[in-house]
């Protein structure tokens, strides 16, 4: 996940921002011009992470599940006038044409930016935006365990497994699966009841202390103003016309 | 059900950005340090059960769970989802930050207008009536998961006019699974450790 690039050295707090900044820009823009640069953009940015193209190609498809869903169904609107007629509709296929941009646009720069840093890094990189301590430790406890009831999960589809359980339209099925659930619920809460005595023991008061701490570069400076240029320029060219041209 | 980056206008992100911020915020203030773990716990048993395909027809579905979330957490359901699908989208890219808050509401809204409508009955000492409460959680949320995603694309232009109907037809089957898996769930739920069933408020 950390590669050695500049972009893994560069302080989380900075490709939060950024981050956050090109998606609210990328999201609302409503032209094609500014949809492709920035599509542009992203996919250089993805390179210079160098994170490979199986990563890309895989999570490109399943992002892209959605968007075939609106081409499939953005260009065809049922009229009722005289029976109902699925009526071909250009302005749906321009609008599937900019969402198209813009979904991939906004997971490869998520892709490059965020994910050369450790998911720990970025909650830790969200509390100095001023979020809810509770909200942080919430994040951090969920991704502390969510590894371990993913085996819990596969441990419990094993079991099955052994037992030739084989899923299909019946009512043993669901029922089956809805025990595997139920256990997984009770075992977790049971985890968290034992977790939570573990943190009364080392003195938890409903406080999450982070203890590693960020040091600002230049190069954080650098980034920062140098996209934010960059997201300046895409946010005059992609708002100015609120049409779908 | 999950709505990509980049699809909903303005006005709808803002509209579910401000819902889910509220009510997480009511959330969080209901969550004391006891019911952190648990919360967290629960919330990450409930990303794995996501991963859970249940047969249905010649395809598949996966399960969603999000009436059985807000029967378990209460209103604690809105800052769970959060922090699930923020998660979801730091750890695997799918939907951004800005869309967030749309996703949360459209999940956690009818979670936890199941904890309050349905949990009474999910409490009551006959086993019929907690599966007949189970299955109208199920049911009740998913569908109205459906709506309020069909109606978020919808309010964002009503050239999704056709995708907004086909997602709700989508929900129909999915409805009926989920309805029937949250009722055995729970009565499940009810023998193994009936004090769950009790919510956090």
């Amino acid at each position: 996940m950390m590669g050695g690039t500049w972009l893994s050295n560069l302080d989380p707090r900075a490709k939060l921002a950024v981050a956050l900044a090109y998606t609210l820009v990328v999201a609302l823009g409503q032209r094609p011009g500014p949809g492709i640069m920035a599509l542009a953009a992203s996919f250089a940015l993805y390179i210079l992470s160098r994170q490979g193209m199986g990563l890309l190609l895989r999570r490109a498809f399943s992002v892209n599940l959605f968007v075939a869903f609106l081409w499939l169904f953005l260009p065809w609107r049922l009229d009722w006038g005289g029976g109902p007629v699925w009526r071909y509709h250009p302005e749906g296929l321009a609008l599937a044409e900019l969402i198209t941009y813009k979904v991939n646009a906004i997971f490869l720069m998520t892709l490059a930016l965020l994910r050369t840093s450790r998911p720990t890094e970025l909650i830790h990189g969200l509390a100095h935006f001023h979020l809810p301590a509770k909200l942080l430790a919430l994040a951090m406890l969920f991704y502390r365990y969510v590894h371990v009831i993913m085996r819990e999960y596969w441990r419990l589809r094993m079991a099955l497994k052994v037992r030739c359980f084989k899923p299909g339209n019946n009512l043993h099925t669901y029922r089956t699966f809805a025990y595997l659930v139920g256990m997984l619920l009770v075992r977790s809460l049971d985890r968290a009841e034992r977790i939570h005595q573990a943190m009364l023991c080392r003195g938890f008061t409903g406080t999450y202390w982070l203890l590693d701490h960020f040091r600002w570069h230049r190069r954080d400076t650098l980034f920062v103003l140098v996209s934010g240029a960059g997201l300046a320029a895409l946010a005059v060219l992609g708002w100015r016309s609120a049409s779908w041209s | 059900m999950h709505i990509s980056e980049g699809v909903l206008s303005g006005p709808v992100l803002a509209a579910g950005g401000v819902i889910a911020l509220a009510g997480a915020a009511w959330g969080l203030r209901k969550l004391d340090a006891r019911n952190l773990p648990r919360a967290a716990l629960l919330s990450s048993a409930f990303f794995v059960a996501n991963l859970v395909h249940v047969p249905l027809g010649p395809s598949n579905v996966h399960l969603i769970l999000n009436g059985l979330l807000g029967i378990l957490l209460g209103w604690a359901a809105f800052p769970a989802l959060l922090v699930a699908l923020a998660l979801h989208a730091l750890l695997f890219q799918f939907g951004g930050f800005i869309v967030l808050g749309a996703n949360t509401t459209n999940l956690a809204l009818p979670a936890v207008l199941c904890y309050l409508l349905l949990s009474p009955l999910v409490r009551s000492a006959n086993r019929v009536t907690v599966l007949v409460a189970g299955f109208a959680a199920g049911a009740f949320s998913v569908s109205l998961a459906g709506i309020m995603a069909a109606l978020s694309l919808y309010l964002s232009g009503s050239a999704f006019l056709t995708s907004a109907q086909a997602l709700l037809l989508a929900h129909l089957p999915v409805a009926v699974v989920e309805g029937l898996i949250t009722a055995l769930v729970l009565g499940f739920l009810r023998q193994v450790k009936p004090e769950m069933l009790r919510g956090m408020g």
